[in-house]
């Protein structure tokens, strides 16, 4: 303690401000990137919207997706329904079709509305599902990884060598084909994606948690003598999840063009639910006659995906600290 | 090092034998059946179905259709279920077709991913790095079919040329220069389309990599020894930045399956994604579990290469 006051005797501590805490400086790498801060604020209006549409849609029926209008049907956006044939109670409800009508006179704007809850909780529980195998797999490899199972080999190689074998299947074809061959059903398409989506996980928290193992506070931790349970949710996952955060955020993202290239081939989520995906595909019949259609759920679907890559590539950035000093 | 690869075939062997099984038993066991394709046919008698379950062994206990699915292909005589032709030769002249498109493809990711790569790492945080970074997740955030459909309508539009499928019918008799440039026509949509997302990717990747490397000391050297920049970054640092690539040469293969789905369903472009969009469509289960495992064969045979190669260029990598 002496000859730490007498090597920095000059620095009067009173004047320093307090050290920043590691959230105050990720928050102050993550503002300097305009446009994922743009992108967060995307992402939670998107989220509202979401939640609206499964609220207004389903809950209390404000807008309704399924109401068959044929005297209006192929209309552009922005134009005024024929009040006098179309009876008072399926008029939209804004007086306008703010995004236009399809091919049965339904409003594209309450379906937009209805299929943004429906995609979007396909791109979360997708990546839920494959967050949680790949913590699950990478923290039992990385933690227990040198437990000998039957003599033949450890824990870690057999978790590993499984993930070398998910890893070499060509992925979209394989969820295509399960998707294809199970009953139609949208927790069918959730729950294969994120089953064929996981092994990038495992090994970001594998080898964070293997690193995490070797450092001073884990082996006090040990020391001391806690509990396995303690030290492993306490100190281990918390420090190994910031990779798994920038691939979460990227994840749904490809979740949800996924599900859009599966509705594209004809196996995504079907009628009645609406989803971005499968009005996209619907509108491609009609790309000359009503481009709306077409235009509309695509531009969405980019917009989104472009804002959770956004945000992934903004957190990879504020939380890597080598880039960070620089 | 021939011990050294040795043991690396006989672990991607049994990883093979692996992917294999699991593939098999996970289309086996999933409800869809390939006598279940058109239940609505009204000549479809059950006896029909029962002699077509005998025919394809579908009866039988799973680890004896395995048997028999692994017999055949070792011989060569497994059939497909939809017309009764070979199932490797099926596979052999689609991959043929595939090939041409995924060299261009990868031609056309690796000469743009680099230079753009290199360039935003060296001005980092610069207009052309922010630039570029928004324009490579612009590219893989456009659902593909969508960009597609847009690009065919604006080609078509402008250029006036065909560009559905492998080449324009009644070309055949054309003299050579024609037939070419109509190849070429076919070609260019769909490579550049399937190229997209790995530009994005691979440029984000080089950019990274990069970045590490630039920091380094001996970069830092060979900027003091007062060399000019272009020889520090292309010379030094490059060479460093550039032995990752040697291991996303294998990575880039599997895609020759499975990432052309979509792009050979919209351009009609009779390659291997189309073949299994077809055989999944009749439920042909020789095709699709024969191209799976095809697919994990050439994922294993490129990290295989690909680890050799990295041996082979980086000599802190012992191979023993």
């Amino acid at each position: 303690m002496n000859t730490m006051n007498r090597l920095v005797p000059s620095v009067d501590s009173e004047k320093l401000p307090p050290p920043e805490t590691p959230w105050q400086e990720f928050l102050r790498v993550y503002k300097k990137d305009r446009l994922a801060v743009v992108s967060s604020i995307v992402l939670a209006i998107l989220v509202v919207v979401g939640i609206s549409g499964k609220v207004f849609t389903e809950w209390v029926v404000v807008f309704d997706a399924e109401v068959v209008r044929l005297p209006d049907k192929f209309l552009p956006p922005l134009s005024m329904p024929s009040v006098d044939i179309i009876p008072a109670p399926d008029l939209p409800q804004l007086g306008v079709y703010v995004f236009g009508t399809d091919e049965l006179g339904r409003d594209v704007f309450a379906r937009m509305l209805q299929g943004s809850f429906v995609s979007l909780s396909i791109g979360f529980v997708a990546v839920g599902i494959s967050v949680v195998v790949g913590i699950l797999l990478g923290g039992l490899a990385g933690f227990f990884g040198n437990i000998q199972l039957l003599k033949i080999m450890t824990v870690d190689t057999l978790i590993m060598r499984f993930t070398d074998v998910m890893l070499c299947i060509p992925t979209f074809f394989l969820i295509l084909t399960v998707v294809a061959l199970l009953p139609p059903s949208i927790y069918n398409i959730m729950i294969v994606i994120g089953l064929f989506g996981w092994m990038g996980t495992c090994r970001f928290v594998r080898a964070e948690i293997l690193a995490l193992r070797q450092q001073d506070f884990v082996v006090a931790a040990e020391a001391l003598g806690l509990p396995k349970t303690r030290i492993i949710f306490r100190h281990l996952v918390p420090n190994a999840l910031a990779p798994v955060l920038v691939s979460t955020t990227i994840g749904v993202a490809t979740a949800i063009l996924t599900e859009s290239g599966l509705s594209f081939l004809g196996f995504g989520v079907q009628p009645p639910y609406a989803t971005w995906g499968n009005i996209l595909t619907d509108g491609k019949g009609f790309i000359f006659d009503a481009p709306w259609l077409f235009v509309i759920p695509g531009m969405a679907i980019f917009v989104v995906v472009l804002a959770f890559n956004l945000v992934g590539e903004g957190l990879r950035e504020a939380l890597n600290p080598k880039l960070r000093r620089r | 090092m021939l011990a050294y690869i040795g043991r690396n075939i006989a672990l991607r062997v049994v990883l093979l034998f692996i992917v294999s099984v699991l593939i098999h038993g996970l289309i086996h066991l999933a409800p869809g059946e390939p006598s279940a394709v058109d239940p609505s046919n009204p000549r479809m008698k059950p006896q029909d179905i029962a002699k077509i379950r005998a025919a394809f062994h579908l009866d039988d206990p799973l680890y004896l259709q395995y048997v028999y699915w692994v017999r055949d292909l070792a011989r060569g005589e497994l059939k497909s279920f939809k017309d009764n032709q070979p199932v490797l030769g099926k596979i052999w002249r689609r991959f043929l077709n595939s090939l041409p498109l995924f060299i261009c493809s990868t031609l056309i990711v690796w000469t743009l991913a680099f230079p753009v790569g290199i360039q935003a790492a060296i001005r980092r945080g610069a207009v052309f790095d922010r630039s570029s970074t928004l324009v490579a997740y612009a590219l893989i955030s456009f659902p593909g079919f969508f960009l597609s459909y847009i690009m065919i309508l604006g080609v078509v539009e402008v250029f006036h040329v065909p560009v559905i499928g492998l080449r324009t019918f009644g070309m055949e008799g054309a003299t050579g220069v024609f037939q070419f440039m109509d190849r070429v026509w076919h070609l260019v949509l769909p490579s550049l389309l399937g190229a997209l997302g790995g530009i994005a990717i691979l440029s984000r990747y080089v950019r990274s990599q990069m970045l590490e490397v630039v920091s380094q000391d001996y970069v830092r050297t060979a900027k003091a020894k007062g060399l000019h920049q272009d020889v520090v970054i292309y010379r030094h640092a490059l060479r460093n930045a550039l032995l990752p690539f040697i291991t996303m040469f294998g990575l880039l293969i599997p895609g020759l399956v499975g990432g052309s789905v979509i792009f050979e369903t919209i351009f009609a472009w009779p390659g291997l994604g189309l073949l299994g969009y077809e055989a999944i469509l009749s439920r042909d289960f020789p095709v699709i579990l024969t191209l799976n495992v095809f697919g994990a064969m050439l994922t294993l045979i490129g990290t295989l290469i690909s680890d050799v190669l990295y041996g082979m260029a980086d000599p802190r990598i012992r191979l023993e």
